[in-house]
């Protein structure tokens, strides 16, 4: 090796080094100022209330109103799109398994909607409910969010599903299943532990995401009561309370941006740890 | 007559974590003779392969111990001349791997590392080498197009041709004809025969056939140990070890 | 024990199936349609050239020149993708070749997390760190005096959200190159620098161009953490250390006037579709790109 190859290789190890680092540190940065700021400002109090009068001038109470409407509207739309998403994933790997262009065809078109900005889907809901005169609530909010998850949900549950082995199918239709039993039988117990990672997955999506909610779910400083009212979300109240000019709601929007770091953190927690657990039913091959 | 072992293998034992992969290998390998390392799968012949050029580097797992002296020097405590040291043994691998490039840059890159940039000379050993892999008729023409586009058997003699090209001594081949056609095999057999005049072959396989055809010594390896080694008729005629005549006689595979 | 007998469970299954199915595989062009049905409504008063290229916005008097918010979103994606690329070609490569393997076990949840983070933290994060960094230090030290809130700002900002999704990809293209074309390599007597230089990025190239236009793509419609740090001045930026605006954030930020005034909420349906229009153009042509080279 000559000098000049030995300085370059150096070189570019060198850049290499620092580009993994500087992720690295970044990532620690985010979550330091997240915590750094978020702690000294959380209280108990803005946990277990809903906004009082002035609140918003710095006044009393907290930001359960966001905390649940967020939680509902997420689990909401996770129920949602796995009601849809399941079946299509099934249908994907135990029905289309002879037909590989279609299951690609299908395959790419959830690829394209995954590639959808949510802004574009919070438009889209927005439209839909001036066409049917609806106002901003819960499940206009759901509706909108489950469309954005869809995609996400089921292409996670697609890629476990279709590491299933064809043997494992031969042996139930030798055993005489039908084709939809294989499907929800076989293939989701086979699978459950890539299918609950994909519903937690699909779940931090939507409690984290703001543009789609932005126009549908509208806001209020109730607790969530029902189907067709309006409903708070964490994003917003993270992103309405930032732009006060009064220090207090300002300080109360990095409490409220720590709330949601750390839901988002336990999910994806949980999905890690689930994905290790659940390995009993599933057989090895 | 001059020393007639090109290769001694002395002592070499590969770990891999806990689990020990080869265990005390002595082996000599004649200059200028095919010596085909013969056994089941999962035997550490790969590995083995792997030791002589160093690319057991390449795996942070494995340990490596034990001396390989090619030419008077032990390549196993080499630290600096790594590349060179890889560039005296032209490397045949069980599928063909030619390199993202032309057919022709296939060659001339490996010319290139050899430090040749003249082009008029580039040129004609691009030809010299093409020929010796039995490859150039068929391609000469296509110098330009992708390597990708020929087929698998025309790839792996592209591929011998261009570990010719880095002007080896020493032929590694791991089961080179396991993913080819009949003929390409042949072919690949043929030009093995003839290139045993210039180079000392290594070849790995598990077809014992094969080995019967084109073998002048034979190691008979399993489980990562050495059971017995000689000329093909030695262990082919008159094997020793029972472990031998079993695998000889189909037992086992 | 069941209340239907087996067929019968087979065939609400396999409805509810199709169903989904179908509901799945027209969403791209409901959504295409359910837009373009709000925006006709501007697309038949203003030729699609007009919006597209006029650089006045002032829709109370009936003026949607879309061009401001046009430059303000490319410059944003591009300086963006400037970082992004650069850190996460050099680290997929740093973390696939050369380092031992529970690197690359620490490098996946540090991804995950990443791409976690929903946006308005990002957008936080930028207010409290990168805009202040600007202002303070880094324009100063350049010469500019700048508020902060700048294209700069969120292109750094926007890099960081877009590293995981790039980084992945890199990721599994690089650990999908076969080891043995590496051995080959270097049994040629090719140092490791050079094996990855000349053979490995070639072999990744198609691979690599792919990742960074599904990057861009991702770039050009994220919404809050952009519309949060970019300053949402309706102007052409001359630097990056100006504020601008983004297609997403004129959606965002209007949606509540948007009745108002008269054809406003056609205008911002219109922006949206430029962004599904934008967002799946990218995502086709990388497609295409992908399977075209896969053939070779």
């Amino acid at each position: 090796m000559t000098r000049a190859q030995k300085t370059e290789e150096k070189f570019f190890k060198l850049l290499m080094i620092i580009a993994t680092y500087f992720i690295f540190a970044v990532l620690a940065l985010i979550i330091y100022s997240i915590f750094e700021k978020g702690i000294k400002a959380i209280s108990w109090a803005m946990l277990t209330q809903i906004p009082q009068g002035g609140y918003y001038y710095g006044k009393e109470g907290g930001i359960l109103n966001a905390i649940l409407g967020s939680l509902s509207l997420a689990f909401g739309a996770t129920v949602l799109a796995f009601v849809i998403g399941l079946p299509v994933a099934l249908y994907l790997n135990v029905f289309l398994i002879r037909h590989k262009k279609v299951i690609d065809v299908i395959r790419f078109l959830l690829d394209l909607v995954w590639g959808i900005p949510s802004i574009v889907y919070g438009a889209f809901g927005f439209s839909l409910m001036i066409f049917f005169r609806l106002q901003t609530s819960l499940l206009a909010g759901i509706l909108t969010v489950t469309l954005f998850i869809l995609p996400i949900m089921i292409r996670s549950m697609d890629e476990i599903l279709r590491t299933v082995p064809i043997g494992l199918q031969e042996a139930a239709y030798s055993l005489g299943s039908n084709k939809s039993e294989i499907a929800f039988k076989i293939f989701t117990r086979q699978s459950i532990s890539g299918i609950i990672t994909a519903i937690l997955l699909s779940f931090g999506r939507a409690i984290g995401d703001a543009a789609a909610v932005l126009f549908t779910a509208g806001y209020t400083d109730h607790l969530p009561n029902g189907l067709l009212e309006p409903v708070a979300t964490l994003p917003l109240s993270i992103f309405f309370q930032l732009s006060s000019p009064v220090p207090e709601v300002q300080n109360r929007a990095y409490a409220s941006a720590l709330v949601l770091t750390l839901i988002i953190l336990i999910v994806s927690l949980f999905s890690r740890g689930i994905g290790k657990r659940y390995h009993k039913t599933k057989i090895n091959f | 007559m001059e020393n007639s072992t090109k290769i001694e293998i002395r002592d070499l034992n590969v770990y891999a974590g806990k689990t020990q992969i080869l265990r005390n290998i002595n082996i000599d390998i004649p200059r200028n003779k095919i010596t085909v390392i013969l056994g089941p799968s999962g035997c550490g012949k790969t590995t083995l392969l792997k030791c002589l050029n160093r690319l057991t580097d390449l795996y942070p797992e494995l340990k490596v111990t034990g001396q390989i002296v090619i030419d008077g020097k032990n390549i196993l405590a080499a630290r600096e001349d790594i590349y060179k040291l890889r560039q005296q043994m032209g490397l045949l691998s069980q599928r063909p791997y030619p390199l993202p490039m032309t057919i022709y840059n296939n060659i001339s890159y490996a010319l290139k590392l050899r430090g040749i940039k003249n082009r008029r000379e580039v040129h004609k050993l691009v030809m010299h080498y093409l020929q010796q892999a039995n490859l150039w008729d068929e391609i000469r023409d296509r110098l330009r197009e992708p390597a990708s586009r020929l087929s698998i058997g025309q790839q792996q003699r592209l591929c011998l041709a261009r570990g010719l090209a880095v002007n080896p001594e020493i032929i590694l081949a791991d089961e080179p004809t396991s993913a080819l056609d009949p003929i390409s095999s042949q072919v690949i057999e043929e030009s093995f025969l003839k290139l045993k005049n210039d180079y000392s072959i290594v070849l790995v396989t598990h077809v014992l056939r094969q080995a019967r055809r084109i073998a002048d010594n034979v190691v008979f390896m399993y489980l990562g140990d050495v059971i017995e080694q000689g000329t093909v008729q030695e262990v082919f005629e008159n094997p020793k070890m029972e472990k031998t005549k079993l695998y000889l006689g189909g037992t086992f595979n | 024990m069941y209340l239907l007998n087996r067929e019968q469970r087979h065939v609400i299954n396999y409805t509810w199936m199709i169903i989904s199915l179908l509901l799945v595989a027209f969403l791209p062009f409901l959504l295409f349609l359910g837009l373009y049905l709000k925006s006709v409504l501007l697309l038949h008063d203003y030729s699609l050239t007009d919006l597209i290229f006029s650089k006045t916005w002032k829709p109370s008097s009936g003026q949607f020149g879309f061009y401001p918010f046009i430059v303000g979103s490319v410059w944003v994606t591009l300086v963006a993708m400037l970082i992004t690329a650069p850190v996460c070609l050099l680290t997929a490569i740093y973390v696939t070749q050369y380092t031992k393997k529970f690197v690359l076990r620490i490098m996946h949840p540090a991804i995950d997390i990443l791409a976690g983070i929903p946006s308005v933290v990002y957008g936080l994060w930028g207010i409290l760190v990168i805009v202040p960094f600007i202002s303070k230090y880094l324009g100063p030290w350049m010469g500019v005096s700048t508020m902060g809130y700048s294209i700069l700002a969120a292109s750094f900002v926007l890099s960081i959200m877009i590293i995981p999704f790039v980084l992945n990809i890199l990721i599994e293209i690089f650990r999908a190159i076969p080891m043995e074309l590496k051995e080959a390599t270097l049994s040629l007597g090719a140092t490791e620098w050079q094996t990855i230089k000349n053979v490995l990025l070639k072999k990744a190239l198609p691979g690599i161009i792919a990742a960074f236009g599904f990057g861009l793509a991702r770039a050009f419609g994220e919404t809050m953490a952009v519309l949060m740090v970019v300053g949402n001045v309706v102007r052409l930026p001359h630097s990056v250390f100006d504020p601008g605006y983004t297609l997403p954030a004129l959606i965002a930020n209007n949606y509540g006037e948007m009745l108002s005034i008269p054809k406003y909420d056609s205008a911002l349906m219109f922006a949206a579709l430029l962004l599904l229009a934008v967002s799946l153009f990218f995502n086709l042509v990388m497609h295409f790109f992908i399977v075209r080279y896969n053939k070779y």
